[in-house]
C-alpha cells in the first residue's frame, strides 16, 4: 500500500489540488457576496469579484506553500530518514559513498517494479519507496486540509462591509515583493554557497597558502597555490582589454561624433551582434582559427629571429592553445560591451560643452579629444571595468582556447590557465563536494565573485555619480 | 570694409600648424572608421569561416546495402540483431571486393568502410518486425568519416586530372601493370610537376570504370602500377582520372586501398552524396558520421521551457514591484544595486550556486533540463527585471494619472494601463534573456549537462544535453570529422538565435511605429 503510494504522481496532484482548490474558493467567494451585493439597501465596499479573489488567495497561498515545501524538502527529508534507518555496516561508507548510493537508491525508487536483483540494494530501495510514500500521504493531505481550512476561514469573513479589494490588492503587492526578493534570495543563495564550501575548503588548505602559493596541482589534491590561475586570468583579460579597449572606444567616438544617421544605423546592431553570439561559438573560432594562425606565427618569428643571429633558440613558446588567442578572441567579444556603455556616455555629454569647443576654434578632433573625452571620462572607464569584469568571468573560451597549464610567464603564446578553467577542469564529471579537490572550486569561484563583484561596484557607481552629474 | 584686419592665419607658420590640426583630424576620423572596420571584419572572418566548416556537413556520403531478413532471427534482441546485419554487410563488401579477403589489414580495411553501429537502424527495424521487413530490403549506411572527408575533398590536398585513354597490360608473374600512353603521361608529370611531386611519396591513383591504379614508376615512356581494386581491363579504351594525393598514405586515416574500393562504390552508383538530414534526426554518437543533434535540440528546448515558465513571471512581477510600488527605502535599493550587480556577475558561478544548492542540498537529478533551466532562470532574471522596469518607465505619466483620476486603484492602475503598454518592450526583454540563455555553456557544465546522452529525453527530468554543450563538445573532440560537424550544430544554434531576435527587431520595429 505504502509502496504504491511512493510512486504516486505528486506533481500532477498537487496542481491538480491547487486549481481545485482556487476554483472553489473563487465560486464559493463570489457566490457568497453575489448573495447580498445585488439587494439595494446595502452599500458594498467591493465588487464580487473581488470576493472571489479574496477566498481564491487564501486557498492557493497554503496550497502553493505545501507544494514548494514539498518539491524542496521531501527529497531531503527521506533521504535523511533512510539513512537514520540504515543498519550499521553501512556506516563504514564515506560520506561520497554515502551519497552515491543514496542517489543510486532514489533513481531505482522512482521506476515501479524495479528489482536489480541485490538483495540489500532491493530491499533498501523497497524502504525508500515505503518512505516516499508517507511523505507523499503526509504532503497530500496537508495540500489538501490547509487550504480547505484557510478557505473556510476566509469565505467567513466576507460580508457586505468587507473590504475585499484592498486585501487582495495588498496580497498581491506581497507576492510581488516577493517575486524582486528573489533577486536577493539568488544572491544571498551565490554568497552563502561560495563561502560555505569555501570555508570547509579552507579547513584543509591554509588560506595564505591558497593565495599565494604558486603551484597548482588540485587534480591530484596535492597543491593548491592559486597564483598561476589569478595571473593567467588577469593575462588573458589584459589581451582582450589589448584588444577591446582601442576598437571599442574608437568605434564608439565614431558612431557618437562622426557618423551619420544612415551608418550609425546599420552599424550599431551589427556591431552588438558580437555580444549575441554565444561564448561557445567564439570558442570554437579561437580553436579552430586564430589559436592556429598564433602559432604559425610565433612559429615564423622564432625561425626569422635565429636565421638573423638575434636569438639562439626559439623564443616564443609557440603552444597550440595560447594565451594570446584566447585573449583576442575575447577581445573581439567584449568589443560590444566597450563601444555601447561608451557611445551610450559620449552622446550624453551635453551638446554646449561641444559647441563651446567649437567656439574657440577647435577642430572637431580636437573638440572630441579635449572637451567630450574628459566630460564622459568616468563612464567610459565604468565601460571599461565591466568590459574587464566580463572578460575576467568569461569560460568557453579559454576553456576551449587558453589550456590547462598552471604557470606564470610572460610568453604570450604559452598557455596559460585561469580560475574559471580549473573550475570547469575540478567539476566537470564529479558528483560529490567532498574532497579539497572539488571544495577547490568554490574557493576559486569565491575568488572570481570577489573581483568581479569590486569591478562592477567600482564601475556602478561611477556610472551613477556620472547620471547625476549630466541628466 | 575691404581691408580686414590681418588674419592671424595669414602667415606661413600658421597655415602650416593649421594644416597639421587637419591632417589630425582627418586621421582621427580613420582610427574611428578602422577601429570599426576592425570589428565587422572580425564578425565576418567568425561567420565565414564557421559556414566553410558547416559546408562541408552539409552533405555526406551514403551506401547502398542489400539486407536480407531471412536468415536473422528477428527476436534475438538487438544486439545479436546487429550483429547479423553487420555480419551480412561485411559479407556483401567481401564479395564486392575479394582481394581483401586473405590480408587481414586490408580485410580490416574493408569493414571499416562502414561501421558496425551505422547498420543499428536496419537492425531496430528487423527487430520491431513491421511490414517489409521479411523480404530483404535496402538499406543506405553512411559511409566511414574519414572516406567521407577524403571524397569531400577535405581530408588530404589532392590534384586531379582527367586523361586520354590509355592502354595497359598485366604481367601475370608480378602482377605488375603497365600503362602506356605518350599524351596522358605527360599530363601527369605536368600536373605533379608545380608542386614538386613523386611518384612513392604522394599516391598516383589513376581510376577508370571501377578499377584503380596505383603507379608505382612513371617515365616518359611508360609507367607501371599495381591494381588497387577491379580489373585491368576497365582501362582499355575508357578515359581515365588520375589523382595525385600529395599526402603519404602513412600520414592519413584514409588509405589508397580504401580510396579505390569508395571510388568503385561510386562507379556503380552504390556510393551516392546525399544531404546530410541525419544531422537533425538523429542523436549524439561516439562516430561522426552518426552523430546528430536531436537530442541536444529537443533538451535545450525542455530546459529553455523551464527557464521561460521561471524568469519570464518572475522578472516581471518583480520588475512591477520595483517600479510601481516599491517604497523608497533602503531595502529597495539594496534590491536594485543587487540586480544590476547580479546582471554582471560571471555565467559560471551560477553553475557553481546550482551545483550546490539544487543538487548538493535539495538533491535534483543531474545532468537534467529542469535544473539547467533553474540556473539559466536566475542567471537571465536580471536581464528580463532590467528591460521589463525600462519598458514601464517608457509608459507616460500621464496614463497613471489618468487611471488614478477615474477611481482606479494602484493595482488597476498598473494592471489595466501600465501593463498593456509596456508589454511589447517587456516581452523583447524577455525574448532576449531567452536568447542569452539558449546559447549558455559554462553553468550547464558544472551541473553535468556535459554527459554524453544518446536517447532524446522525454521530460524535464531526463539526463540531457543542450545544442551549446554538444557544440562544446564536439569541437573538443580529437577526430578531423568533428570539426564540420561542430560548424554544422553552431549554424543550427544560429538559426534558433536570429529567430529570435528577429521577433525582437519586429517587435521593436511596431514599437517605434506607435510612438
Amino acid at each position: 500500500m505504502l509502496s504504491q503510494l511512493g510512486h504516486l504522481p505528486m506533481d500532477f496532484l498537487l496542481v491538480s489540488a491547487m486549481i481545485v482548490l482556487a476554483s472553489a474558493g473563487f465560486i464559493a467567494g463570489r457566490l457568497k457576496a453575489e448573495s447580498f451585493a445585488f439587494s439595494p439597501d446595502v452599500r458594498v465596499h467591493s465588487r464580487p469579484n473581488s470576493h472571489g479573489f479574496f477566498v481564491l488567495m487564501w486557498a492557493l497561498g497554503p496550497a502553493l506553500l505545501v507544494a514548494l515545501g514539498y518539491a524542496i524538502l521531501s527529497g531531503p527529508l527521506s533521504r535523511a530518514w533512510l539513512q537514520g534507518e540504515l543498519p550499521s555496516g553501512f556506516s563504514s561508507l564515506r560520506p561520497g559513498e554515502m551519497s552515491n548510493y543514496l542517489d543510486a537508491v532514489a533513481r531505482a525508487g522512482r521506476l515501479e517494479g524495479f528489482a536489480s536483483g541485490e538483495r540489500v540494494f532491493d530491499t533498501v530501495t523497497a524502504r525508500y519507496v515505503q518512505i516516499r510514500g508517507e511523505m507523499n500521504l503526509a504532503a497530500l493531505a496537508l495540500a489538501v486540509l490547509l487550504p480547505a481550512a484557510c478557505l473556510a476561514w476566509a469565505h467567513r469573513r466576507i460580508g457586505p462591509d468587507f473590504r475585499a479589494r484592498v486585501h487582495v490588492e495588498s496580497g498581491i503587492e506581497w507576492f510581488l515583493f516577493l517575486c524582486a526578493a528573489v533577486a536577493i534570495a539568488t544572491t544571498v543563495g551565490i554568497v552563502a554557497s561560495l563561502v560555505f564550501e569555501s570555508l570547509r575548503f579552507f579547513a584543509a588548505v591554509p588560506v595564505q597558502e591558497f593565495l599565494l602559493g604558486r603551484e597548482w596541482n588540485a587534480q591530484t589534491s596535492a597543491e593548491f597555490g592559486a597564483l598561476p590561475l589569478f595571473f593567467g586570468t588577469f593575462m588573458i583579460a589584459f589581451f582582450a582589454m589589448l584588444v577591446a579597449a582601442p576598437v571599442g572606444l574608437y568605434a564608439a567616438i565614431y558612431l557618437s561624433e562622426y557618423a551619420g544617421r544612415q551608418v550609425r544605423a546599420v552599424v550599431k546592431p551589427v556591431m552588438e551582434v558580437l555580444a549575441g553570439i554565444p561564448t561557445v561559438v567564439y570558442g570554437f573560432f579561437a580553436l579552430l582559427v586564430v589559436a592556429p594562425l598564433i602559432r604559425a606565427a610565433a612559429v615564423q618569428v622564432n625561425g626569422t629571429l635565429i636565421q638573423l643571429g638575434w636569438a639562439s633558440e626559439p623564443v616564443f613558446a609557440a603552444q597550440p592553445t595560447s594565451a594570446l588567442a584566447a585573449g583576442v578572441v575575447m577581445g573581439i567579444m567584449v568589443i560590444p560591451f566597450v563601444s555601447s556603455l561608451s557611445d551610450d556616455v559620449i552622446r550624453a555629454v551635453p551638446q554646449a560643452l561641444r559647441d563651446g569647443a567649437y567656439a574657440v576654434g577647435a577642430t572637431k578632433s580636437e573638440a572630441v579629444r579635449q572637451v567630450v573625452l574628459p566630460a564622459a571620462l568616468p563612464g567610459i572607464i565604468a565601460a571599461l571595468l565591466l568590459a574587464v569584469s566580463r572578460a575576467i568571468g568569461e569560460t568557453m573560451i579559454v576553456v576551449m582556447a587558453a589550456g590547462h597549464r598552471a604557470q606564470i610567464s610572460l610568453d604570450p603564446t604559452q598557455d596559460l590557465t585561469t580560475i574559471t578553467v580549473q573550475i570547469v577542469a575540478l567539476l566537470t564529471g564529479e558528483s560529490g563536494f567532498d574532497s579539497p579537490k572539488t571544495l577547490s572550486a568554490f574557493a576559486l569561484g569565491l575568488a572570481l565573485f570577489a573581483f568581479t563583484l569590486v569591478f562592477n561596484l567600482v564601475a556602478l557607481g561611477v556610472v551613477q555619480r556620472f547620471r547625476q552629474k549630466y541628466e | 570694409m575691404s581691408e580686414a584686419a590681418p588674419s592671424p592665419f595669414a602667415n606661413d607658420r600658421a597655415l602650416k600648424r593649421l594644416r597639421r590640426r587637419r591632417a589630425a583630424d582627418r586621421r582621427f576620423r580613420w582610427y574611428g572608421r578602422a577601429a570599426i572596420g576592425f570589428a565587422l571584419a572580425a564578425l565576418a572572418v567568425l561567420m565565414a569561416s564557421i559556414f566553410a566548416q558547416a559546408l562541408s556537413a552539409a552533405t555526406y556520403h551514403v551506401v547502398r546495402f542489400r539486407i536480407d531478413p531471412a536468415g536473422i532471427d528477428s527476436a534475438a534482441g538487438t544486439p545479436q540483431i546487429l550483429q547479423d546485419v553487420h555480419e551480412q554487410i561485411r559479407a556483401s563488401l567481401d564479395r564486392e571486393f575479394p582481394e581483401a579477403a586473405d590480408d587481414p589489414v586490408l580485410h580490416r580495411q574493408l569493414s571499416g568502410l562502414v561501421t558496425r553501429l551505422a547498420a543499428l537502424s536496419a537492425a531496430e527495424r528487423i527487430g520491431q518486425g513491421g511490414p517489409g521487413t521479411t523480404a530483404p530490403f535496402d538499406v543506405q549506411l553512411p559511409l566511414s568519416d574519414d572516406v567521407d572527408l577524403y571524397l569531400k575533398g577535405v581530408a588530404a590536398r589532392q590534384v586531379t586530372v582527367s586523361l586520354p585513354a590509355m592502354q595497359a597490360s598485366a604481367n601475370t608473374e608480378t602482377g605488375q601493370v603497365t600503362l602506356a600512353g605518350p599524351a596522358a603521361l605527360a599530363r601527369i608529370r605536368a600536373a605533379a610537376a608545380p608542386t614538386n611531386l613523386h611518384v612513392g611519396e604522394a599516391s598516383f591513383l589513376a581510376t577508370a570504370g571501377r578499377t584503380t591504379i596505383r603507379l608505382e614508376t612513371l617515365s616518359e615512356l611508360s609507367a607501371t602500377g599495381i591494381v588497387l581494386s577491379g580489373a585491368v581491363g576497365d582501362f582499355n579504351g575508357k578515359p581515365v582520372r588520375m589523382r595525385i594525393v600529395s599526402l603519404p598514405e602513412a600520414d592519413r586515416s584514409v588509405s589508397d586501398r580504401q580510396i579505390a574500393w569508395a571510388l568503385a562504390l561510386q562507379a556503380e552508383g552504390r556510393l551516392r552524396r546525399v544531404p546530410h538530414w541525419a544531422l537533425l534526426a538523429r542523436t549524439d554518437s561516439t562516430q561522426p558520421e552518426l552523430a546528430g543533434t536531436l537530442a541536444a535540440i529537443v533538451g535545450s528546448l525542455l530546459t529553455l521551457l523551464v527557464t521561460a515558465a521561471l524568469a519570464i513571471p518572475v522578472g516581471i512581477l518583480a520588475s512591477i514591484y520595483l517600479e510601481e510600488f516599491a517604497p523608497k527605502n533602503r531595502l529597495t535599493s539594496l534590491i536594485e544595486v543587487n540586480i544590476n550587480n547580479l546582471a554582471a556577475v560571471p555565467s559560471i558561478v551560477f553553475g557553481l550556486l546550482g551545483a550546490a544548492v539544487f543538487l548538493g542540498v535539495f538533491g535534483l537529478p543531474r545532468s537534467a533540463p529542469i535544473v539547467g533551466g533553474l540556473v539559466l532562470a536566475l542567471l537571465i532574471l536580471p536581464v528580463v527585471i532590467i528591460a521589463a522596469r525600462a519598458a514601464m518607465k517608457a509608459v507616460p505619466d500621464s496614463i497613471r494619472a489618468g487611471a488614478l483620476a477615474i477611481g482606479a486603484s494602484r493595482m488597476q492602475t498598473v494592471f489595466h494601463h501600465v501593463l498593456p503598454l509596456a508589454a511589447p518592450g517587456m516581452i523583447t526583454g524577455a525574448i532576449l534573456g531567452m536568447a542569452r540563455a539558449l546559447g549558455e555553456t559554462a553553468p550547464l557544465l558544472l551541473i553535468g549537462m556535459v554527459a554524453f546522452v544518446a536517447d532524446v529525453p522525454r521530460g524535464p527530468e531526463d539526463e540531457a544535453s543542450v545544442l551549446p554543450v554538444l557544440i562544446y563538445s564536439w569541437a573538443t573532440q580529437a577526430e578531423r570529422a568533428w570539426e564540420p560537424m561542430t560548424g554544422a550544430a553552431i549554424l543550427i544554434l544560429l538559426v534558433f538565435l536570429i529567430a529570435m531576435n528577429s521577433v525582437v527587431v519586429y517587435l521593436r520595429a511596431r514599437m517605434d511605429r506607435k510612438s
